[in-house]
């Protein structure tokens, strides 16, 4: 099914997108640095932040992730488009 | 801010006898991990996760600008 | 294991319609380079490397996946609505007379991919190094497809690629580091 997309999907998207580049950033900085106290606070605050935009993001647009991360409507609508080399 | 230099440059050789106009100074990019074994921690961030993500680093001390910003100055 | 989430890292746009950028952009798709290459290189040598560094090439061969992922979705917004002749005068004729317009995984030359690009020593000094070399290869490589594009969305996403490049050349360089003071220390077994 065809989903429309208005630009509060773009602008959400974006705002994960940004977090979660915070946190891939991290992560990778934390692998070498795993004594840095305050860079772990922040990728915990990061990881919390996230999540409470991806609750947000798929009220409206549906699940982010498959395999059990994220929960289906009725119908199954894991495997919706558009993906997001067609966004 | 960068103690270090984002861009060297040098200047090849001009034959007699090249064929097309000859580029006189040319460049390469030295970005931020070069200069450091190890990142020191505390390093500050850019402001919001946009910037970071726009950036493409959190550290605006590790940001590689390309292409040159100065290209076309001339260089010594 | 592995899950996948339906989003980008980065919010890739292309504004021009110009498929001839397909041609240098699938060099960072199937190419020595590329992303493939770097995601399956990395992925394969978390097995052998010292559990100090597992996390970090665990971690890092993720995220080239996902800019894979990226290269692919500027290929496809450029290809998808090309007809057989501006698929030809943008010089992907050879391309499309084998695949029409899907992705595949070959270099800029229409070389496939192999894994005689990547490599795995067993030796994590060898294998580090190898890596750092691949990642400023890439870094190297973005910049001359950034030079031979004037599309400035693309460009976007092409410099944050690049970026990363040089961040995970960084996180090679510590890891090595991290190994260096570990073979420092004496240990007795």
């Amino acid at each position: 099914m065809k989903k429309q997309l208005p630009p509060e999907y773009y602008k959400l998207l974006e705002e994960i997108q940004a977090i979660d580049f915070v946190i891939v950033e991290l992560s990778l900085y934390l692998n070498t640095h795993p004594h840095d106290m305050e860079a772990i606070k922040q990728f915990n605050e990061a990881s919390h932040h996230s999540m409470l935009l991806k609750i947000e993001f798929e009220k409206q647009f549906g699940p982010l992730m498959n395999f059990g991360k994220s929960y289906s409507n009725y119908p199954w609508d894991v495997d919706d488009s558009p993906w997001p080399w067609q966004v | 801010m960068h103690s270090h230099s984002q861009f060297k440059y040098w200047r090849p050789f001009i034959g007699p006898f090249d064929p097309c106009k000859p580029i006189r100074v040319k460049s390469f990019s030295t970005p931020p991990q070069l200069y450091m074994n190890f990142q020191p921690p505390g390093l500050p961030q850019f402001q919001s996760p946009k910037q970071a993500l726009m950036h493409g680093t959190l550290w605006p001390q590790l940001y590689s600008p390309y292409p040159d910003p100065n290209k076309g100055v001339e260089k010594p | 294991m592995f899950y996948y989430e339906k989003k980008l890292q980065y919010p890739v746009r292309v504004s021009q319609c110009n498929p001839m950028l397909a041609k240098f952009l699938i060099e960072q798709y199937g190419g020595a380079d590329g992303e493939l290459a770097a995601a399956l290189r990395y992925m394969n040598q978390r097995y052998s490397i010292p559990d100090k560094v597992i996390g970090l090439l665990n971690d890092i061969a993720m995220e080239e996946f996902s800019h894979l992922e990226m290269i692919a979705t500027m290929i496809y917004k450029l290809t998808k609505d090309a007809t057989p002749e501006m698929m030809k005068a943008a010089g992907l004729g050879d391309h499309y007379s084998i695949h029409d317009n899907a992705l595949f995984y070959h270099n800029a030359s229409g070389v496939p991919w192999t894994a005689a690009y990547i490599q795995a020593k067993g030796d994590p000094i060898a294998d580090l190094y190898e890596d750092i070399a691949a990642e400023e290869k890439a870094r190297a490589t973005y910049q001359w497809i950034i030079d031979l594009s004037d599309d400035p969305d693309l460009n976007d996403g092409l410099k944050f690629l690049r970026e990363r490049e040089v961040i995970h050349s960084l996180r090679f360089r510590e890891a090595v580091e991290i190994l260096k003071d570990e073979q420092g220390k004496k240990k007795i077994f």
